[in-house]
């Protein structure tokens, strides 16, 4: 099959493989250095939704595996059906989770916000509902897109999932700029810290909320569009990147770049040690007590960690 | 007439804490509403400022009803806030903060230069988070902020709290000196005397929500009238 990704798509598989190949030759052990990419990438990418709904608006979305699941049905089903390009049917999943976030958070979630248990058990609800309204529209399974560009050449491992460490990485980047360098990022930061100081500066605080949420969703949609290709498409695939991305939000802390972008590498760090020596049983097993020292250790997480050696440096000078 | 309140009763999960408060500002004036802690000024700033939905009364600005609406459309109608506390958003930057009290404006960036000619440690202090400053130089943000969104009218809760007094004397000239030269209506609460008495042309007494006295003129700079209201 085409890949719509171009010629650029078809070059970067070869131009991996050209550096694993030095890599290779100066005894850098490839096949756990791949593992541990996939890792990051996806510890990286099934948490970035989440941390903003969960670390910047306080709001336990328990249905978050399911808008990512969401994304890559959207993906999946476009390219199956529709016949539509893979990278546009992946914005196609992204768009589509993005706007239903828009229409939970109008409709439900903001009903919500400061009960904290009533939108875990409303989400969680949501959650099921998904599931649920999915298998009885589509059945138990979709027919796979099939993964594109095929192995790294020389290794038997997958090119798209190595080039997966590259787009949770612009991901992060981007989410990054938008919340640090875009007026609207600054007003969002602002009405989560203090609601009522940003509607009295203009802010239109019920927006930023809805809007918020949405991007929040659409990265969860994003995460399932990227992984559509290479995962088994099922009702029930969301609930696979769960565990994973709250133990990185909570690692993490509150940050988006910093606490996601740290807790991603820590955790897929440890994962890829402990799945590739001991199974990948034992590896989920080390990536929970690690996140349990974190938090027992760092109650706000990496990112609590990482601003209190900035004030003291800040005191130092 | 630039802002008119008329009857105006509120308070808190059905506790009243004002009660038919009635009373005018001027374009242009500098107006103080004096009282002890606890008499109702910040809820009265909160229920201009449309944070505190009265339950009955009403309230208008240059001619048009504000009651019912919410803060974000009293902003866009020219009113800056400053609240108690200051309230600044810690985890942003000085500018960032700025940025955020520039919703309302309309992107002239002479504003920024303006309000650092007033503050001009916080153009120092552009990428400083907001939480790691001061007190004092954290009223200054609160102050600039609301300035930045370009006010016709300017709400400011208790300027001196937990401000050190050199610091509470040079925002007190700075208030005048926006008024003087912008045109910049001021309503304030505050307790201090001195503040009052260097910032205020006429003031309104509140005790147990309501207005109570109004001092114009040359009673305004003496000292007994004033501890009247200010001294338990």
């Amino acid at each position: 099959m085409t890949t719509g990704f171009g010629a650029a798509g078809m070059l970067t598989p070869l131009v991996i493989g050209d550096v694993l190949g030095a890599l290779d030759s100066v005894g850098v052990p490839i096949p756990q250095l791949l593992q541990m990419a996939d890792n990051i990438a996806f510890i990286a990418l099934a948490a970035i939704g989440l941390t903003i709904i969960f670390g910047m608006m306080g709001v336990i979305n328990l249905a978050h595996g399911e808008f990512i699941m969401m994304g890559a049905y959207i993906t999946t089903l476009s390219v199956n059906v529709a016949s539509i390009p893979l990278p546009v049917a992946m914005l196609l999943g992204a768009l589509g989770t993005a706007v239903f976030g828009a229409i939970v958070e109008r409709t439900i979630v903001r009903r919500l916000y400061g009960r904290l248990l009533d939108s875990m058990i409303v989400t969680f609800g949501l959650g099921l509902i998904l599931t649920q309204g999915t298998r009885i529209i589509f059945g138990n399974s979709l027919q796979s897109i099939g993964t594109p560009f095929g192995n790294v050449p020389g290794y038997t491992y997958s090119g798209y999932r190595v080039l997966l460490l590259f787009a949770a990485i612009a991901v992060l980047g981007a989410v990054y700029l938008v919340f640090t360098r875009t007026e609207f990022g600054v007003q969002a930061r602002a009405t989560i810290q203090d609601p009522e100081t940003a509607r009295a500066m203009g802010v239109d605080t019920d927006r930023m909320y809805t809007i918020t949420f949405a991007i929040g969703s659409g990265l969860a949609g994003l995460t399932g569009a990227l992984y559509a290709p290479s995962a088994t498409i099922v009702p029930g695939m969301g609930q696979s990147f769960l565990v994973e991305s709250f133990v990185t939000v909570v690692t993490g802390g509150s940050s988006v770049l910093l606490g996601t972008a740290l807790a991603g590498g820590i955790l897929g760090t440890i994962n890829a040690i402990f799945s590739n020596l001991y199974g990948n049983f034992i590896g989920q097993i080390a990536l929970l007590i690690t996140a349990i020292i974190v938090i027992r250790l760092l109650p706000d997480g990496l990112t609590g960690l990482a601003a209190t050696i900035r004030e003291k440096i800040g005191e130092r000078q | 007439m630039s802002l008119e309140i008329a009857n105006l009763n509120a308070g808190y999960d059905g506790t009243p804490i004002l009660r038919d408060v009635a009373f005018s500002v001027d374009d242009g004036e500098i107006v103080g509403i004096v009282g002890r802690n606890g008499v109702g000024k910040t809820t009265l700033l909160k229920s201009i400022m449309g944070l505190l939905e009265p339950e009955t009364g009403r309230i208008q600005y240059n001619g048009e009803e504000l009651t019912g609406r919410s803060p974000d459309e009293h902003a866009k109608r020219s009113i800056g806030y400053v609240p108690q506390g200051r309230d600044v958003f810690p985890d942003l930057t000085v500018k960032e903060n700025l940025l955020v009290g520039e919703s309302v404006g309309d992107g002239d960036e002479t504003r920024y230069e303006q309000v650092y000619d007033y503050f001009p440690i916080l153009e120092e202090r552009a990428d400083q988070d907001a939480g790691t400053m001061s007190g004092g130089q954290q009223q200054m943000l609160a102050i600039a902020r609301a300035l930045v969104g370009d006010p016709e009218l300017l709400l400011v809760d208790e300027p001196s709290e937990g401000v050190q007094p050199s610091i509470v004397q040079s925002i007190t000239e700075d208030l005048k000196q926006i008024n003087d030269e912008f045109g910049t209506t001021i309503l304030f609460v505050e307790q201090n005397l001195s503040v009052i008495q260097g910032l205020a042309e006429r003031c309104y007494a509140i005790d147990h929500g309501t207005i109570v006295d109004e001092i114009t003129g040359d009673a305004v700079s003496e000292r007994d009238q004033l501890e009247e209201y200010l001294v338990v």
